[in-house]
């Protein structure tokens, strides 16, 4: 669904990407390893089109979407959350929740979207009034994920939801993660540095290491693999 | 009492002008960033053009339309055409490129209008109500340019905050990454921004204009006054916004009224001063700042 092919990335004489490729099946979860400054966030940034590539190809479902500006990238069906989510602490919880879904212009959909978030996050349902700044670092988390799933995603880029999370709503969210695949069908692409967590739920892995990839594998086959574990994961 | 009750009521009418001036900059610096020193003379240009309708035989209404749609259309070539190529760049070079603007449109207008004052009729009679006998500083054009600003800013409000439109514009204010990425065309919302606050400005200068007359100079000192109520609102808040325009209004009109008409610029500068160097962050500012 997801084609990388060999992309290059710069901050200014900064080289932060190398040729990095990456291939993302319909409806698996891949998670994206590898230690601070590996250049993880610089990928994702690259595949929702918030990062000009200097070389390279981001094609999703064979048309390429380089050049594409987010909004439009948005409006195929890729829905990004920023690492520490990106809630707009100035909007109300419902505000937030109705900005993910606000570009299909389907309002009687976007109700019913916004009503099953509450559902599933009923923490959510509780504060829909109140601003998104009186949230916890995990309400907020899930507000983040909830906004995204709102506009209704085939692709879902996730940054870092375990930063400075506690064990237990980690593994909640890892959960989350996994039944979008399972049960809606949904691809996500999972950015971690926590990653046992990402491991114990994803189908594939790619390890980065100074903007190279070092390894793809299926995710079982690199938690067994003691060198790449030890080397580049820190477990 | 008399006395002081006709200032609070001609304060309260300058001060809703100021307010409306006030809430044009704030519009433009939650948005993007910037202090928009063009504001002066883009009012300015707007009410020149009402003036050209009522000079070539139009009407007041006719004008005042003319005002606020060659507002929005003005602001929102400016933005897209000026203003964008300044944006997210240091601050400086968007100080430079306003105040160049605004050099350019007083220029302008003194070569297509001439430099000599114009007078320009109120859409009311200015003669003071009376009540119970006593002549007041309150005649029925101050009651509409008090209705008039406080319609604009119900409307504003209302889109900003009902209206889905309203929340796009917001999100981009707040956060434009994170509202691009929920797909909000954010560089369509900052021109639009731009055509609302210039909207808003031209609304004051037409307001204004019978007492000031209409003359490429006339209007500088408006943005001194808009900016002085802006900052003392705290240059984020457009409620803040409004209530700096009524205190510095009133302000104003006590310093008229019991010192000399002559202070009334001093005044203005010497309240901007004092409320940077107390509180900077203006007079509501109730947070340090946001929240991450």
């Amino acid at each position: 669904m997801l084609e990388v092919k060999d992309l290059t990335v710069h901050y200014g004489a900064v080289r932060a990407l190398a040729g990095v490729e990456l291939s993302v099946d319909e409806g698996s979860l891949t998670a994206v390893l590898g230690a601070n400054g590996a250049g993880k966030t610089t990928l994702m940034r690259a595949v929702s089109g918030l990062l000009r590539p200097r070389s390279g190809r981001v094609e999703l479902d064979g048309r390429d979407i380089t050049r594409l500006p987010v909004e439009d990238i948005v409006r195929l069906g890729v829905a990004h959350v920023p690492q520490s989510g990106g809630v707009i602490t100035e909007l109300t919880v419902e505000d937030n929740l109705r900005l993910g879904g606000l570009w299909r212009r389907d309002r009687a959909a976007l109700a019913r979207r916004v009503a099953e978030m509450y559902e599933l996050f009923p923490a959510l349902a509780e504060r829909r009034a109140k601003t998104a700044a009186t949230l916890s670092g995990g309400e907020r988390q899930m507000l983040a994920l909830a906004r995204a799933l709102t506009g209704g995603p085939r692709l879902l880029l996730v940054d870092e939801p375990s930063l400075g999370l506690a064990p237990r709503v980690v593994a909640q969210l890892m959960a989350v993660l996994r039944r979008l695949c399972d049960e809606d069908g949904r691809t996500v692409l999972l950015v971690e540095q926590n990653a046992r967590s990402a491991l114990s739920v994803a189908d594939r892995a790619v390890v980065l290491d100074l903007g190279a990839v070092v390894a793809a594998e299926n995710a079982a086959t690199l938690a067994a693999d003691d060198r790449l574990r030890h080397a580049y994961l820190g477990f | 009492m008399v006395r002081f009750i006709n200032l609070t009521l001609a304060g309260i009418t300058s001060g809703m002008v100021f307010a409306a001036v006030a809430l044009a900059l704030v519009l433009i610096w939650r948005a993007t960033r910037i202090v928009n020193f063009a504001q002066g003379g883009m009012l300015m240009f707007t009410t020149f053009l009402a003036w050209s309708v009522i000079d070539g035989g139009g009407s007041y209404w006719l004008a005042l339309g003319v005002a606020l749609a060659s507002g929005l259309v003005l602001g929102a070539v400016l933005e897209r055409v000026v203003v964008r190529p300044v944006e997210n760049k240091p601050p400086l070079n968007a100080v430079i490129v306003t105040l160049g603007l605004y050099v350019l449109l007083q220029a302008a207008a003194g070569m297509i209008w001439g430099d000599t004052p114009h007078s320009y009729p109120p859409a009311f009679t200015i003669r003071g109500l009376t009540v119970a006998g006593t002549r007041l500083l309150l005649s029925p054009f101050d009651l509409f340019v008090i209705g008039a600003v406080a319609a604009v800013m119900v409307l504003l409000t209302l889109l900003f905050v009902r209206t889905d439109l309203g929340l796009r514009l917001r999100a981009s204010a707040f956060a434009p990454e994170i509202a691009r990425l929920q797909g909000v065309r954010v560089g369509r919302m900052l021109t639009l921004g731009w055509a609302l606050a210039a909207l808003v400005g031209s609304l004051a200068g037409v307001l204004i204009a019978p007492s000031v007359f209409v003359g490429p100079a006339q209007f500088d000192a408006m943005l001194v006054f808009g900016f002085t109520a802006a900052v003392i609102g705290g240059l984020d808040s457009p409620a803040g916004a409004v209530t700096g325009g009524l205190l510095l209004g009133c302000a104003l009109s006590y310093v008229s009224g019991y010192v000399s008409t002559d202070l009334v610029t001093f005044g203005a500068l010497a309240a901007l001063i004092t409320v940077l160097m107390i509180r900077p962050n203006g007079l509501f500012a109730a947070t340090t700042g946001r929240r991450v």
